[in-house]
């Protein structure tokens, strides 16, 4: 039985008059792999900002790994998301004048102490070795993603969470992205995805479609996922 | 520990500097406007420091602004003149002449010949003009003669006259019935007079006195009257304001007791007076280059932040917190401020030398103290006007920043 990573108890993010997320309940075992689903304005950057511990509920709690973040203060909180949040986003947001190797390194020099070996082999991992030296407008897109990845993963986060990771990239690029995800799922990352993409979403092991702040469904996709990843394999 | 440091203090440094030289093209505007601050500052500096100098040698052009008289009776002597020029310092000294004064008589009418070293007295008063040329001390027949003179003995340039007179410490005698006239003459310059052929070298006008006087050389002064250097007085151009005038002036009186100093007022004050409003001047324009330095490098790093906002809620977003990212901020401003205050020390001195060799006329000395003192006043000037942009850091959210497409 895996331990539960995450938990997210009667959550509601309030703006105003607008309610985006309304009494959200979701828990998520380490490991797990999940796609968060829904048209736009359904609450799913909202739910990502909450849980990478950017932005807090109104109403409710978030447990990550054992701690209430919903009550912890904005310095508690970047020292949380530090230590435990992995974040890929949909434009990568590399610094543009460090090369793949130096991003990589900024997220171990926020954590704790650079080691450019250790980036090297986070990036041999994403398969950008020989892109090392590169700065972000030499990369492509997939490239820039897979630094953004290896960046993410650099000090080992108990979650890694991506915003639309393959919203900016075409079919090939997603397709090397999502298989870096299987491989970090059989590692035992615990991965979230949040995207538009269906082929995407239907590669998670567990896929929760939100509608209006609220969850409309929670598929476990445990049954059809590794056919799903087979069939995105061999297209 | 060490390494760990080290490995972070190496990660900071790669980021501050990559920043600056992989983003030069949009830097290059703040490192111009720190650059030519730092240029004006350091310039105007060195001017600062060297108008003084600069100026009171300008002043030394208007004449001697120190005589030095005997005290009592007694002249000053060739030993005394000697002491004075140690105790002064040569690197003091634009000018010093000493001044014995003999009258003579020309076509038996009686005038007054100054022997000086010509060449000190061309410097004390180069405003003096000459028609024709400043004798000098090898071709000491050759004199100059002044205005007056001139016009009342109808001299010309190369004339010659010839000055009589007594020796020093003789008396005049009367003439011996039992010799001829001529035998007489003789006689007379023999033992108690003396006569010489001058050529007029240089027609002295100034609109004062000096054009009543005769100027020769004072070691052939002495020779014809048969003494040794005495002089009764000294005139000096040296180069100090008002103060140290004065303190020259109590030095003198109490190291060389014979001699009585007196400083000329009217010039010294005048130099201070310019001086002091020049300086006035250059510290004004100072502190208003350094507070239009600190607007530039203000809005400069304003727009940086916001230019860079989504940079600074990614690193946020890493887990950064707002010190470090603000740390980071600051350190590009401290390189800027010393790449900035490197360039303007070296391009200040090119301009400071321009201005002193068009203004003065002279070269200047490179102060090597403005180095260190013009780059910390630029990292100074470059952080503080840093502080209110970097504090923006803390305003953004990156939820919302790193959200926006």
């Amino acid at each position: 039985m895996s331990r539960k990573i995450l938990e997210l108890k009667n959550v509601s993010k309030i703006y105003g008059n607008l309610k985006a997320l309304a009494d959200i309940n979701l828990s998520v075992n380490a490991g797990d792999w999940l796609s968060i689903m829904g048209p736009s304005g359904s609450g799913k950057t909202t739910m990502i900002n909450i849980i990478g511990c950017m932005d807090t509920p109104s109403i409710g709690s978030v447990i990550l790994d054992d701690i209430d973040i919903s009550k912890e203060n904005a310095a508690s909180l970047t020292r949380i998301r530090r230590d435990k949040i992995g974040l890929i986003f949909q434009q990568f947001h590399l610094i543009s004048y460090l090369t793949a190797v130096e991003n990589v390194m900024v997220a171990q020099y926020y954590h704790s102490m650079p080691d450019e070996q250790e980036a090297m082999e986070a990036l041999e991992k994403v398969g950008l070795a020989d892109r090392a030296r590169h700065l972000p407008a030499q990369l492509s897109g997939g490239e820039q993603q897979r630094v953004c990845i290896a960046r993410a993963l650099i000090n080992s986060p108990e979650i890694l969470l991506g915003d639309e990771p393959t919203g900016n990239l075409d079919e090939e690029n997603e397709g090397i992205v999502v298989d870096i995800f299987r491989r970090l799922h059989d590692e035992g990352v615990t991965i979230i995805i949040v995207t538009h993409d269906p082929e995407v979403g239907d590669v998670a092991q567990r896929k929760i479609i939100l509608e209006h702040g609220k969850i409309v469904d929670d598929i476990d996709q445990s049954a059809t996922f590794g056919e799903a990843l087979k069939l995105r394999h061999n297209n | 520990m060490a390494s760990r440091h080290g490995s972070r203090r190496r990660m900071y440094m790669k980021m501050v500097s990559s920043s600056l030289i992989r983003r030069a093209s949009r830097l290059i505007i703040a490192v111009l406007a720190i650059a030519i601050g730092a240029t004006i500052l350091s310039g105007l500096v060195t001017i600062y420091y060297d108008i003084p100098e600069q100026l009171g040698r300008e002043f030394r052009s208007y004449g001697a602004n120190l005589i030095i008289l005997p005290r009592g009776e007694a002249k000053i002597t060739r030993e005394t003149l000697n002491s004075l020029r140690d105790l002064i310092g040569e690197n003091k000294i634009v000018g010093m002449a000493p001044y014995r004064y003999q009258t003579v008589k020309i076509n038996e009418q009686p005038y007054i010949i100054a022997g000086t070293d010509l060449s000190q007295a061309e410097k004390n008063s180069p405003f003096w003009y000459i028609e024709g040329s400043w004798g000098n001390s090898q071709e000491t027949s050759r004199v100059m003669v002044g205005h007056e003179i001139a016009q009342t003995l109808n001299l010309k340039l190369g004339d010659t006259f010839t000055v009589q007179g007594v020796k020093y410490g003789q008396q005049a005698e009367a003439s011996r019935q039992d010799l001829s006239a001529e035998e007489n003459q003789k006689r007379d310059l023999a033992r108690q007079n003396f006569a010489k052929k001058l050529i007029v070298q240089g027609i002295v006008s100034t609109g004062g006195a000096e054009e009543g006087f005769i100027f020769a050389d004072v070691d052939m002064l002495d020779e014809l009257i048969g003494d040794t250097f005495r002089a009764d007085v000294i005139e000096c151009s040296i180069v100090a304001d008002a103060g140290e005038l004065t303190n020259l002036s109590t030095k003198i009186e109490r190291e060389i007791p014979e001699l009585q100093p007196r400083a000329v007022r009217r010039l010294t004050q005048s130099q201070d007076i310019v001086l002091g409003k020049l300086q006035a001047l250059v510290l004004l324009v100072t502190v208003v280059v350094l507070i239009i330095t600190m607007i530039s490098v203000y809005t400069t790093m304003m727009a940086m932040v916001a230019e860079r906002r989504r940079e600074i809620a990614l690193k946020k977003a890493l887990g950064a917190e707002n010190k470090l990212v603000m740390s980071e901020l600051l350190g590009e401003g401290v390189l800027l401020g010393f790449i900035g205050g490197t360039l303007g020390v070296f391009l200040g001195f090119e301009f400071a030398l321009r201005v002193s060799l068009n203004v003065f006329g002279r070269g200047i000395n490179f102060q090597w103290a403005l180095i260190p003192a013009t780059i910390a006043v630029f990292i100074t000037i470059t952080v503080l006007a840093s502080i209110i942009p970097v504090r923006k850091v803390m305003d953004i959210h990156p939820a919302i920043v790193l959200k926006g497409e």
